[in-house]
């Protein structure tokens, strides 16, 4: 318990990093010197408040998607990216984005979120044809479907020259984030609050079907409460920022590594270094070139293909 | 003659095979039995270069075989492994023929021709010939690759587990087959078995190993004895003479 | 051998060839206009380029296949050509964006090829010329891989030039439509080598594709023959890779396409199977798209979705042990 408040302090440190970092000097700083006409308080509000929520947001919801994906489809390295759904929700905003461009954005949101889900039904459905002896198939299965789900959305997003959206929802970047536009994300921190309080049932689906059928739960309700969490959190995510790949698979697997794997133990675990994860990547990416940002995407990416490397090659007897 | 001289094979701190000398004579069947976990078919790859070995050295007929060329051992020592999952779609016949490779590189002459004809009817594979391997049965199959290892035409011939996956007839006939080959040709066959009744009843020479170390090697009345069963597998195990030979019972 | 075991394959490498030359007349003819020595001129260098990534993706497929013992992984989905890329970017970081203007574009792409044979020979000897590991993690790593190495790059490129971030992004697509023709010479002197190089190899092909015990036993050099297809598919992976740039799947395709038509392994007739598939889908595949659909770069993106396709096929078939 100290050490998740210990990790919750690093976490409030570095969203204060976050507030302090960026292209316009120090708002602080000025405000504190009395020197400040309100444009630095006016950045703050506008600008560095809302970045800094919607990391910490985008962060805890994208790794506890993860660490639910992981426990439904009973293998360590499912997640959003390597199950087909960001693919598929990705394809839902372009197909939505083509043919209802005034739609909001919750209503953008909500039509990815059912292709996802849909798209994530589409590779658990997969994997019931495939006879599964080694665990590692999962993800590759899962990020082949991504692919060719991917290959059809290029091939429209070519046809209606929206080539340079699908890049941005693939691609998550932080720099755009202002008040009025981020909001959507307190959606995925609202549903990684009830994956908490569902989290002994996730728990208990995840050492399967039958063990959970003989405990009197609902197999089947649990698992689609748990793929809906999954669907809307990722669209929520892909709409505002864009995809942060790996996220989920990192994170749930170090805390499993130190806590185990009881959710009601794990989820806060994840939530907040799920949000440090992508503070201090974010941070990085905006002081390593200043005064230009590298997308958090990019940093992501190199840092958590890195760490996945890290954990299959790990060791031999890693099999999740 | 194998010659083995303090081998040794380690994977991080586990040590498989623990600086073991052995002496394996030349012709007839030497069985190498032992419990899971004993290093049998570490050994065996040893022996035949599949796997570097960590310490000690290895000699077969007095060629060393991790200084010789491989092709040269190639035409003294032929090695099969366990489990034979090929990629490739091939026929019996294709596969028998790549055991003329070491001396054809590729371009079989008649000789060669003639060889794998030969080595075919050896195993009765004649009518078999040009099915493809993924037709055949499990046992079938085995034929095929003994076929080809024998094909490969070397004195030294080893096998790994060659009767796993077998019914007891076909265990039966490869064991006749392989003693037939030892008899006709003069050939040295090393086997590795997990039935130590097959090992008693066809070899001429028993190497028992137990966690890593040589834990017996002589003729079959020298090791297939209850008192050197106990000490290798942990268990008591009888041994009754019936029709001469030695049987085990470790039923009860 | 029978007579009737070599018919069949030969027959088959007929049609094929055939086939080939018809994409090639249709490409170069169909619905030109004008002036025929430009139309010639302009559509025979793309067409050259095409029947070189051709041959060089089919031909690097088979090789790896073979050396890996297995019908999934390819040089793409090892990662091999977002190293490539890689290479090229730290390669401007080195040596700074006007050294490498100053250089000729040829020289720039030599350098590019050794250090790419020299990488990828020690990375992927570490990972499978080692202990035996499960198939499923080496495709897997190779995955992650190739997505670090694209990553890796793209951070490079940001840290070089944060402005111009579409020239990058463009250089992660394939494009068959804007073959780098400067390269065509050099690329036909590499992948023309490694084929010549090829050719004696044939049987010991045949040998490997056995796996590591048996082509041990049965005498090669393993180590030494692995090592040499692989900086072979180094080489045609950096051609292929600088002449358009990376194409996931259509390897793995062309391959398993190739091994189902012949129905043999010798390696004799499966490599020139597998090139005349590759050309025949490439040529034709660009005519139709482009002559008759007015697509012009969507061809890559075609063979992305049939190709991960077949990848699924293939696991859930079972082909994959």
């Amino acid at each position: 318990m100290r050490a998740l408040l210990l990790a919750v302090l690093v976490m409030l440190v570095l969203a204060c990093v976050s507030l302090l970092v960026g292209v316009t000097h120090m708002p602080v700083w000025a405000m504190l010197s009395g020197y400040d006409d309100g444009h630095a308080a006016r950045i703050l509000a506008i600008s560095r408040i809302p970045r800094t929520l919607a990391l910490v947001l985008a962060g805890a919801s994208m790794a506890i998607a993860g660490l639910i994906m992981q426990m439904m489809i009973r293998n360590r390295f499912a997640e959003p990216t390597t199950s087909g759904t960001v693919e598929a929700a990705s394809l839902g905003l372009l197909v939505v984005t083509i043919m209802a461009p005034e739609l909001p954005v919750m209503g953008k949101m909500l039509a990815a979120a059912a292709f996802a889900l849909a798209g994530t039904l589409l590779f658990v459905q997969l994997l019931r044809l495939v006879p599964l002896r080694d665990p590692l198939m999962v993800p590759l299965l899962g990020i082949m479907l991504g692919g060719v789900i991917h290959a059809v959305a290029t091939f429209i997003a070519y046809r209606f020259d929206l080539l340079q959206s699908l890049l941005a929802w693939t691609m998550g970047d932080f720099s755009g984030v202002l008040r009025g536009r981020y909001e959507l994300l307190w959606v995925g921190g609202l549903l990684a609050a009830v994956a908490w309080i569902a989290a002994d049932r996730f728990t208990v689906a995840g050492l399967g079907r039958d063990f959970t059928t003989n405990l009197g739960l609902n197999y089947k309700r649990v698992l689609a409460l748990g793929l809906v969490i999954v669907s809307m959190v990722t669209s929520a995510v892909i709409v505002t920022v864009g995809m942060i790949p790996f996220l989920g698979l990192i994170v749930p697997n170090v805390v499993s590594l130190t806590v185990g794997d009881n959710m009601r133990r794990a989820v806060p675990w994840v939530a907040v270094l799920g949000a440090i994860f992508v503070l201090s990547c974010d941070i990085l990416g905006r002081i390593i070139r200043a005064p230009y940002e590298i997308p958090l995407g990019t940093v992501v990416g190199v840092v958590g293909s890195a760490m996945f490397l890290w954990l299959v090659l790990r060791k031999r007897s890693h099999a999740a | 003659m194998i010659h083995a001289n303090e081998v040794t094979k380690r994977y991080g701190d586990a040590v498989v095979v623990d600086c073991l000398s052995v002496t394996i004579p030349k012709g007839g069947i030497t069985s190498i039995i032992g419990p899971n976990g004993a290093g049998k078919s570490t050994l065996l790859s040893m022996l035949a270069r599949l796997l570097k070995m960590d310490g000690g050295s290895v000699t077969v007929g007095g060629l060393d075989v991790t200084a010789t060329a491989s092709d040269v051992i190639a035409r003294r020592l032929a090695i099969l492994r366990q489990d034979n999952h090929l990629s490739a779609r091939l026929t019996v016949r294709d596969l028998v023929t790549f055991g003329r490779f070491p001396y054809s590189r590729g371009r079989p002459t008649l000789e060669d021709k003639a060889h794998v004809e030969r080595a075919l009817a050896y195993l009765d594979l004649g009518a078999l010939a040009d099915r493809y391997l993924d037709e055949l049965s499990g046992g079938q199959r085995q034929r095929a690759f003994v076929a080809m290892v024998l094909c490969q035409d070397t004195d030294y011939v080893l096998l790994d587990e060659p009767l796993n996956n077998l019914d007891m007839k076909h265990a039966q006939s490869m064991m006749k087959t392989l003693r037939r080959a030892t008899r006709d040709f003069g050939k040295t066959v090393v086997l590795v078995l997990h039935d130590i009744n097959f090992a008693s009843w066809y070899s001429d020479f028993v190497v028992a190993m137990k966690g890593g170390r040589l834990a017996a090697a002589g003729t079959v009345d020298e090791v297939i004895r209850e008192d050197m069963l106990r000490e290798i597998y942990g268990m008591d195990i009888h041994v009754h003479e019936v029709a001469g030979r030695r049987i085990a019972l470790y039923y009860e | 051998m029978l007579p009737d075991r070599n018919a069949r394959p030969r027959a088959v490498l007929l049609l094929l060839a055939a086939l080939a030359v018809g994409a090639g007349v249709a490409f170069m003819t169909l619905g030109a206009k004008g002036n025929w020595d430009f139309v010639l001129k302009f559509r025979g260098l793309k067409l050259a380029g095409l029947v070189l990534v051709a041959w060089a993706i089919a031909l690097s497929t088979v090789l790896f296949q073979t050396v890996t013992n297995n019908r999934i992984l390819t040089p793409a989905l090892m990662g091999f050509d977002a190293l490539y890329i890689l290479i090229q970017t730290t390669l401007v970081a080195l040596l700074g964006t006007a050294a490498v203007a100053m250089l000729d574009h040829n020289s720039v792409f030599a350098l590019n090829v050794v250090a790419m044979a020299l990488f990828s020979g020690l990375l992927f000897r570490w990972l499978f010329a080692g202990e035996e590991r499960s198939l499923h993690l080496l495709v897997l790593a190779g995955i992650i891989f190739g997505v670090f190495f694209k990553s890796l790059s793209s951070l490079m490129q940001r840290l070089l030039d944060p402005n111009e971030f579409m020239v990058l992004q463009d250089s992660f697509f394939a494009s068959f439509n804007r073959i780098d023709a400067t390269l065509l010479g050099v690329s036909a002197a590499i992948i023309a080598a490694v084929s010549a190089f090829v050719i004696p190899m044939l049987p010991r092909l045949d040998v490997l594709a056995l796996g590591r015990p048996m082509a041990i036993s049965l005498g090669l050099n393993y180590r030494r023959e692995v090592s040499l297809v692989l900086v072979a598919v180094a080489l045609l992976v950096s051609a292929s890779t600088a002449l358009v740039g990376p194409v996931t799947f259509f390897g793995l395709l062309v391959a398993s396409l190739a091994h189902a038509m012949v129905g043999n392994a010798r390696h004799a007739v499966l490599i020139p199977a597998a090139v005349l598939l590759s050309v025949i889908f490439l040529v034709g595949g660009q005519t139709i798209l482009e002559r008759v659909f007015g697509f012009d770069t969507a061809l890559s993106v075609i063979i992305e979705f049939v190709g991960g396709i077949a990848f699924i096929i293939l696991i859930v078939r079972g082909a994959v042990r």
